[in-house]
């Protein structure tokens, strides 16, 4: 099974797509004063959300590729995340930008058990069960367990690292690379990456 | 203000206290002993942004505490780590 | 280890299988995300802190049972309302707006 199968293998499902909770009308309404009194137009709002409907793990999978390919570039994005991410032309927010490698010994996988940081400006809209209640409480106590549930059972000789997001920084896997992809162009490599393998609740198989 | 006042490989308690308002320090990291893992940048204050200007801005550590010692029963492999980051002003030198 | 302080500091709790299903953002929530990136870029909210703080202001109840942009729309409204940006007069007049426009809208 590759990741993308893993992916695919979910559901879909829309979310409140009907704003009709009490609190969704709150921020309706809200939206509607605060626009109505000029504290921003509708031209703004619809540029700022284009602006994060264009992040996407896809870029995460560029960069982990690079990243497989260069060494030299490797070192860089382990030392400093943000300025190595924006060497590859990504616009990101201002945060300190964290990168942590996945490797046979080695296993990181990020939360946020406060609220739900997340690389919004690199890759986009969190899933929803990185926000859920359950993630964010068993992950830091039962990190193989949770695990396990994304399907990722790791032996004892691979320590895992789980990394709780609780102030600026922000956090992207390096995945480790698949065996069995010596040569691959980095377009190639970049197509195995997942969402869930740049957060670290999937380990990139080697293909066949 | 800009010299960290804490290294890496320091063993460093965090502060076991709960001001009646926001901060970044969630329940189970409180009292617990760590070592300080990287010394990074200096950010505004989360507890003075409430309306304020998050200023002094503090100096944030990634602290590595073992899994074994934060949870009781902990199940996992001895190697297993969280790590976590921790305001300065959070910090103190641990025996 | 200290006991959790709000609704929020959930780190180390007890819960359930983790629900996998992938979720769409619908519209209104990205509308919601925006006004709180705009907010702060017109200095009506001075960090996310204060987004945050407003959220572990909600209750217990109101905490679990609000989805992440619930409790968005439910904290910016606290802050902007007790800062006098809106009034709580002006807001719940709104929201009766929204909600006779989308009864209307569902005949």
């Amino acid at each position: 099974m590759t990741g993308h199968d893993h992916d695919h293998s979910r559901t879909f499902q829309p979310d409140h797509a009907e704003p009709h909770s009490d609190g969704a009308r709150v921020g309706l309404a809200l939206r509607e004063l605060l626009i109505e009194a000029g504290h921003y137009t509708p031209e703004e709002e619809q540029a700022v959300i284009a602006a994060m409907q264009h992040a996407s793990p896809q870029d995460g999978g560029r960069i982990a590729a690079r990243a497989w390919s260069d060494p030299d570039y490797k070192a860089r994005l382990l030392a400093n995340g943000a300025a190595a991410i924006r060497e590859l032309g990504y616009e990101i927010e201002p945060y300190e930008f964290t990168v942590m490698e996945n490797d046979a010994s080695t296993h990181n996988v990020i939360v946020c058990t406060l609220c739900s940081c997340y690389p919004r400006s690199l890759l986009g809209m969190s899933p929803a069960w990185y926000k859920s209640a359950s993630y964010r409480a068993r992950v830091v106590r039962e990190p193989r367990a949770v695990l396990a549930e994304f399907g990722v059972e790791l032996g004892d000789d691979v320590n895992v690292r789980v990394h709780d997001s609780t102030a600026e920084l922000r956090y992207m896997v390096l995945p480790q690379r698949p065996d069995n992809t010596e040569g691959w162009s980095e377009e190639k490599l970049a197509d195995l990456v997942t969402r869930d393998a740049l957060i670290g609740t999937q380990r990139i198989l080697p293909t066949d | 203000m800009t010299t960290a006042l804490f290294e890496v490989g320091q063993r460093v308690r965090i502060a076991d206290r709960t001001p009646p308002a926001h901060h970044r320090v969630p329940g189970y990291a409180k009292g617990q002993v760590g070592f300080i893992e990287r010394v990074c940048g200096l950010h505004g204050d989360p507890e003075k942004f409430i309306r304020g200007d998050g200023k002094p801005p503090r100096r944030i550590y990634r602290v590595r505490i073992p899994q074994a010692e934060l949870w009781q029963a902990y199940s996992g492999a001895t190697g297993d780590q969280l790590e976590i980051e921790i305001f300065e002003h959070w910090l103190e030198l641990a025996e | 280890m200290s006991k959790p302080w709000g609704p929020h500091d959930l780190g180390g709790q007890d819960g359930g299988p983790i629900d996998l299903a992938e979720h769409d953002t619908a519209y209104w929530e990205w509308q919601i995300d925006a006004m709180v990136r705009l907010a702060l870029k017109k200095g009506l909210i001075s960090d996310f802190a204060e987004l945050r703080d407003g959220i572990e202001q909600l209750t217990a109840e109101d905490y679990a049972n609000c989805t992440y942009y619930e409790r968005w729309a439910k904290s910016l409204a606290h802050t902007l309302v007790s800062r006098g940006i809106v009034s709580a007069e002006q807001l719940a007049a709104q929201v009766d707006a929204v909600r006779l426009r989308q009864e209307a809208e569902a005949r």
